[in-house]
């Protein structure tokens, strides 16, 4: 079963190409992406350069997580089961709109109007702000990132720097607009700036009695949730408000404790171009005084893992190292995928998640070019996986009427499957008048001349010429 | 012999069967074959493929040696032929494409490794600057081999190309599904060439090539593409 429409960010309203041409004309996040993603894969290349075994790491990360996705079920029952064990209450949500209601329902048990929020990939997955929103409660995101795009009124647009696609300068009027009593005096020094949403946010911490978070790991023989931040926002969500509400994929388990060892060297590095990240928070279901209710999220993820050809792209640990060194992210930023999951790993896995028929245009939206696989800390080949769901998303088109690129790439395949077929169509397309007139040419080929001219026609194939003799 | 070249860059073909005749080696050139189906396969047309990948097997599965001048082409004989065989369940083809992906090395590959020359007596007065293509360098790994063959050549002079390893924005049909990211990304790929002040943009692959060679033509930039066999095989006299 797939994600469901119309709740949620895993869909966009345009396809990928559309989106993608509004991005490349904007200056300004051209000039911010740029810069941002050169200064992240720098970091990440000196301190993945630094350890002799990253290669084994990849591969044990790797491993363990085939491990866990081979015998998800068993792993799951057995994080439940901790988790009860320790005063936790879990929670099984198929799908986007059942973990909404679940959650809403725990923060109105709880009698609150207000939650405090640690960034989370999958609340922002099913659209659990809106769904609040809409029970007339209010969540307040307290990771530096999401906080300037929630108040900038936006969408993130990187799994890890949400608000990479903004400035200083930008930051600096976002706040100065929406967060109130703001000195107009605040400059756009990244410490002022920081100081700023502090102490907004501290007003939220000490106020708020509900809390709701993601996970990076979840541990099944211990029941332990982990999560990896840099600010210290997150630690105090998970800290001081009352109830605890832990929204998580069902595909962030890991079997034991010690495997986190491989996870926490691979995170940090990948992500941040950290050796460790400032702040790893772990917990083991309630703490004293506090109710902790952990909601497991399905959303598309056993679809996905049905797939043998796709369902390694559920070993992701939402690093963003395929982001910084994707050269299509770079020139577009997030947005214009349309999913709370951008870039390379965004394109294998929204439409596994929503069905392909849903994010057609994503898996096209890749040159293929391969350093989302080399950077991957988990090895997937994300260059493989696109191409089968490009296979995929051509045959969910195939019952209808035959598409022109249907047709074309038939009626190709068709010629070169004989060679002498082949031989008179390259002597025909040689002397034809649009391949020579190379000008004003019909779809998809005008494309290629907008901002590219094609080669002059020889006056010999090169099979002609062997033929002929072959320049003996 | 890439379709490509065979259609559209022919002296690429010319070049790489002088190169090796005058390597002393025995050229053939199967006529038989077509088109290795990368297209069809990396557009989400498998099915279309299959008898491409049949065909192509078919023809070079007796050589013990099969040269492509294209990193892109040797990828896809290597890393995507008995895949798409194996997806239509035709074994005896995943065994044809196994043992011709085993045989089939790409220029720069075959003149290392196999033949194990890096100076191939070649002579190019002219200022160059090398785009090390995708497919060579991160699925098939040749690493530094065309720098090595371009640095015993005679006369030239060689740039180092900045931020070399991006992606020129070529893609197969990306550019033109998506023209508006291709040509951002060939815009960056081109600026990184004239800042090398070279008179020549040279790439394993024909492909890559006519992209940056395009737009480096539509500029009036005076920068020409040069298919790394092209400069291998110069020797100063007239071909």
């Amino acid at each position: 079963m797939t994600a469901p429409r119309g709740v949620g960010h895993l869909r966009g309203d345009q396809p990928f190409p559309v989106a993608a041409k509004a991005a490349v004309a904007d200056a300004q996040l051209r000039r911010n992406l740029g810069n941002a993603t050169a200064t992240i894969r720098a970091k990440r290349a000196a301190v993945v350069g630094e350890l002799p075994d990253w290669q084994q790491l990849r591969a044990a990360g790797a491993a363990i997580k085939d491990a866990v996705l081979a015998n998800l079920d068993n792993y799951l029952i057995q994080l439940e089961e901790r988790v009860t064990a320790r005063g936790g209450t879990v929670h099984w949500a198929r799908d986007a709109n059942d973990a909404n209601r679940i959650v809403t329902g725990l923060v109105r048990a709880a009698g609150a109007t207000e939650v405090v929020k640690v960034k989370s990939m999958a609340t922002q997955e099913i659209g659990l702000n809106e769904a609040l929103a809409d029970a007339g409660i209010t969540a307040w995101e307290t990771d530096l990132a999401e906080l300037i795009v929630q108040l900038g009124h936006d969408q993130p647009s990187h799994i890890l720097v949400p608000a990479i696609h903004r400035n200083r300068a930008e930051i600096r009027e976002i706040f100065l607009r929406e967060m109130g009593g703001v000195d107009p005096a605040l400059t756009d020094n990244p410490a002022a700036l920081a100081e700023a949403a502090r102490t907004y946010l501290r007003r939220k911490f000490l106020t708020a009695d509900v809390a709701v978070s993601g996970a990076n790991f979840a541990v099944a023989e211990t029941g332990t949730l982990a999560v990896v931040e840099s600010e210290g926002n997150g630690r105090m969500c998970l800290t001081l408000p009352r109830t605890l509400i832990t929204v998580m994929g069902i595909e962030k388990l890991v079997p034991t404790w010690r495997d986190l060892e491989v996870f926490l060297q691979l995170l940090p590095r990948s992500s941040t171009g950290e050796r460790m990240n400032p702040y790893t928070s772990m917990w083991t279901g309630a703490t004293e005084g506090q109710a902790f209710h952990l909601v497991l999220l399905d959303n598309g993820r056993t679809a996905t893992l049905a797939d043998p050809r796709g369902r390694d792209a559920l070993r992701c640990i939402r690093c963003s190292a395929c982001l910084n060194v994707c050269p299509v992210y770079e020139r577009t930023g997030g947005h214009a995928y349309g999913s709370v999951y951008p870039g390379p790993i965004g394109a294998v896995l929204s439409p596994q998640l929503t069905g392909v028929a849903d994010n057609a245009s994503l898996p096209f939206a890749s040159s293929l070019c391969g350093a989302c696989l080399d950077a991957c800390p988990v090895a997937i080949d994300i260059p493989s996986m696109l191409v089968h769901l490009r296979a995929q998303a051509v045959d969910s088109k195939r019952h209808r009427v035959p598409s022109p690129e249907q047709a074309a790439m038939a009626a190709a395949a068709w010629t070169m499957a004989e060679p002498a077929r082949w031989t008179r169509a390259l002597r025909a397309a040689r002397l034809s008048k649009w391949i020579r007139r190379r000008r004003a040419l019909p779809p998809p080929l005008s494309a290629w001349i907008r901002a590219r001219d094609l080669p002059e026609p020889p006056p010999q194939t090169f099979r002609d010429w062997w033929t002929d003799g072959g320049g003996r | 012999m890439t379709c490509l070249v065979d259609g559209l860059f022919p002296d690429v073909g010319k070049a790489t069967v002088r190169l090796l005749r005058r390597l002393g080696h025995d050229v053939e050139v199967p006529l038989r074959q077509t088109c290795c189906g990368q297209m069809h396969v990396n557009t989400g047309y498998p099915r279309e493929a299959l008898p491409l990948v049949r065909n192509h097997v078919e023809t070079f599965l007796d050589y013990d040696a099969i040269v492509v001048p294209s990193g892109s082409c040797t990828g896809s004989i290597r890393h995507q032929h008995a895949d798409v065989a194996r997806q239509f369940g035709d074994d005896t083809l995943v065994q044809g494409a196994q043992i011709v992906a085993k045989h089939t090395y790409e220029l720069s590959e075959f003149l290392v490794d196999v033949l194990g020359v890096t100076d191939v007596g070649a002579y190019y007065p002219h200022r160059v600057t090398y785009h090390p293509t995708c497919h060579s360098l991160r699925l098939l790994r040749v690493g530094d081999r065309p720098l090595r063959l371009l640095r015993e050549v005679r006369g030239l002079d060689l740039v180092e190309l900045p931020d070399a390893e991006s992606c020129c924005g070529f893609g197969g049909t990306f550019a033109l599904k998506n023209p508006d990211v291709s040509t951002a990304m060939l815009a960056d790929k081109m600026s990184n060439v004239l800042a090398t002040r070279a008179e020549v943009c040279s790439a394993g692959d024909s492909s890559c090539l006519m992209h940056i060679g395009g737009g480096l033509s539509r500029l009036h930039t005076g920068v020409r593409t040069v298919h790394l066999a092209e400069i291998l095989a110069a020797d100063g006299r007239a071909s």
